[in-house]
């Protein structure tokens, strides 16, 4: 358990120097609070953390869920039809040039100010990372596994099915890992556009009424989230998705 | 499968001659061993005949060989599949039914019984090429293309395989593409050299295979292809 004591240090490394800009510098604690108040607040405000952190969360599962199924989807249609990628390969490399910060508002204009335009906004955020890395892995297949199939008289769709995609996955675990931590910057982008529920909202709100010491408290219960979550979908591709490479 | 299978006429890919005039017959139920220098064309005959030669200008006249089974260098074995389902891989990859008894009586024959739960990863090389030979033979067909298939192993491995393929494929119509000379006085019924002007035979000894490697024939044989692989074209 390296890893977790380097992160432990690595915490107390940032609270040390938090607490020393502030009492060096003696900026006030509606600009800058300190460590033990922001505690204090999570303490405190752990009711109405809980329920906003749970609106979140709910938007960055389920946009990670049909995220994902639909990276996965289109990479492997991608890779299965040489028309399609001429097709669609130019369109995702623009869609890459458009900042998503300046679709949310538009997003919450077609579909409101609930769960879906947050959900749509983090599908938005996550889809090119798992398709392209997938997408990639597929394209990668070794040739001889290919010919070694066709030898023994596979269609194209069962190769695909039954060499290609189990080929990929640990390429489309990849995705996955890089999907989680963009995950809830989509949603938050989501709410801080419009919405009345949400970490983003409730940051949004804190900071409007300068309780910079709930803005951060959100900030934390958000970031604490992410690492879970990026640890959890962490352990999961390690039992399922990857494998050790074969020399 | 009894009439001989024959490949005549030239190849080459992208306006460049891969070889020309070629004109190769394997006789039925017998090894037909192909030597030659690296890139003078033995691996694209053999992948023309398996049907995978991708990019390759074929002109000529090519027997239709059915569905063949083949086994190259690399065990090609599909790391996330068992030892097992390896063996069954063509069946899985075609939707039919796999025959468990049968792919399990195959690694008997190769003697990886204890081996058919295992991961690839978990196998030394040479066990993983003999997973592929049960592979092969679990396809069950006629003509066998064998692509330089022992040379990735060590010399004992290497000796042990040779005879374990010889004896497992008695009867079958196999084209063996190898660089090794005494490979091919132990294995070949039929032995040619692929040289740029076209094919020369040498005699293959008459004795049954696998030959034994301290057989005088054998070393005979493996003299007179390093001296016709040496010679200047």
């Amino acid at each position: 358990m390296n890893g977790w004591r380097a992160g432990i240090a690595a915490t107390c490394l940032v609270l040390v120097l938090w607490q020393t800009v502030i009492w060096t510098t003696g900026v006030a604690r509606f600009i800058l609070p300190p460590p033990a108040l922001v505690a204090q607040t999570i303490w405190e405000s752990r009711a109405l953390l809980t329920e906003h952190a749970a609106v979140t969360m709910a938007e960055v599962l389920i946009g990670l869920l049909l995220g994902a199924a639909l990276g996965f989807v289109s990479a492997i249609g991608l890779a299965a039809s040489p028309t399609v990628r001429a097709l669609v390969r130019p369109i995702l490399v623009f869609s890459q040039a458009v900042p998503v910060f300046a679709l949310a508002p538009i997003l919450t204009l077609w579909l409101g100010f609930g769960l879906w335009s947050k959900i749509t906004m983090t599908i938005i955020i996550i889809y090119f990372p798992v398709t392209s890395s997938f997408f990639d892995a597929l394209m990668r297949t070794n040739r001889d596994w290919i010919g070694l199939a066709k030898v023994m008289g596979a269609s194209p769709a069962r190769i695909m099915w039954h060499i290609r995609v189990p080929a990929a996955l640990p390429g489309f675990a990849s995705g996955l890992r890089l999907a989680v931590v963009y995950a809830p910057i989509g949603a938050i982008i989501g709410e801080w556009v419009g919405a009345s529920k949400g970490l983003g909202y409730l940051m949004l709100l804190a900071n409007g009424r300068a309780k910079t010491d709930l803005m951060f408290a959100a900030l934390i219960v958000l970031a604490v989230l992410t690492i879970l979550l990026h640890t959890a979908v962490n352990r999961l591709c390690e039992k399922t998705l990857d494998r050790p490479e074969v020399s | 499968m009894n009439q001989p299978l024959r490949m005549t006429g030239s190849a080459e890919i992208d306006g460049t001659p891969i070889f020309s005039q070629l004109d190769l017959t394997l006789t039925p139920h017998s090894w037909t061993c192909l030597l030659g220098a690296s890139g003078v064309g033995k691996s694209t005959v053999l992948r023309l005949f398996a049907g995978l030669a991708e990019g390759v200008t074929f002109d000529g006249v090519l027997s239709d060989t059915g569905r063949v089974a083949m086994m190259a260098q690399q065990d090609l074995l599909m790391p996330w599949l068992s030892v097992l389902d390896n063996v069954m891989l063509g069946a899985r990859v075609r939707g039919e039914r796999p025959d468990k008894d049968r792919a399990r009586e195959r690694l008997v024959q190769v003697g990886l019984a204890d081996h058919a739960d295992k991961l690839p990863p978990a196998l030394s090389g040479g066990q993983r090429q003999r997973v592929a030979l049960a592979r092969t033979l679990m396809e069950d067909r006629a003509i066998v293309l064998l692509d330089e298939p022992f040379s990735a192993l060590d010399a004992l491995t290497r000796a042990q395989m040779q005879e374990l393929t010889a004896d497992l494929l008695t009867g079958r119509t196999v084209l063996l593409v190898t660089h090794d000379p005494n490979e091919a006085a132990r294995l070949g019924q039929k032995i040619l050299i692929m040289t740029p002007s076209g094919l020369v035979e040498v005699a293959a000894p008459f004795t049954p295979i696998p030959r034994d490697i301290h057989a005088q024939d054998v070393l005979r044989t493996q003299t007179d292809l390093f001296d016709h692989l040496r010679r200047p074209i």
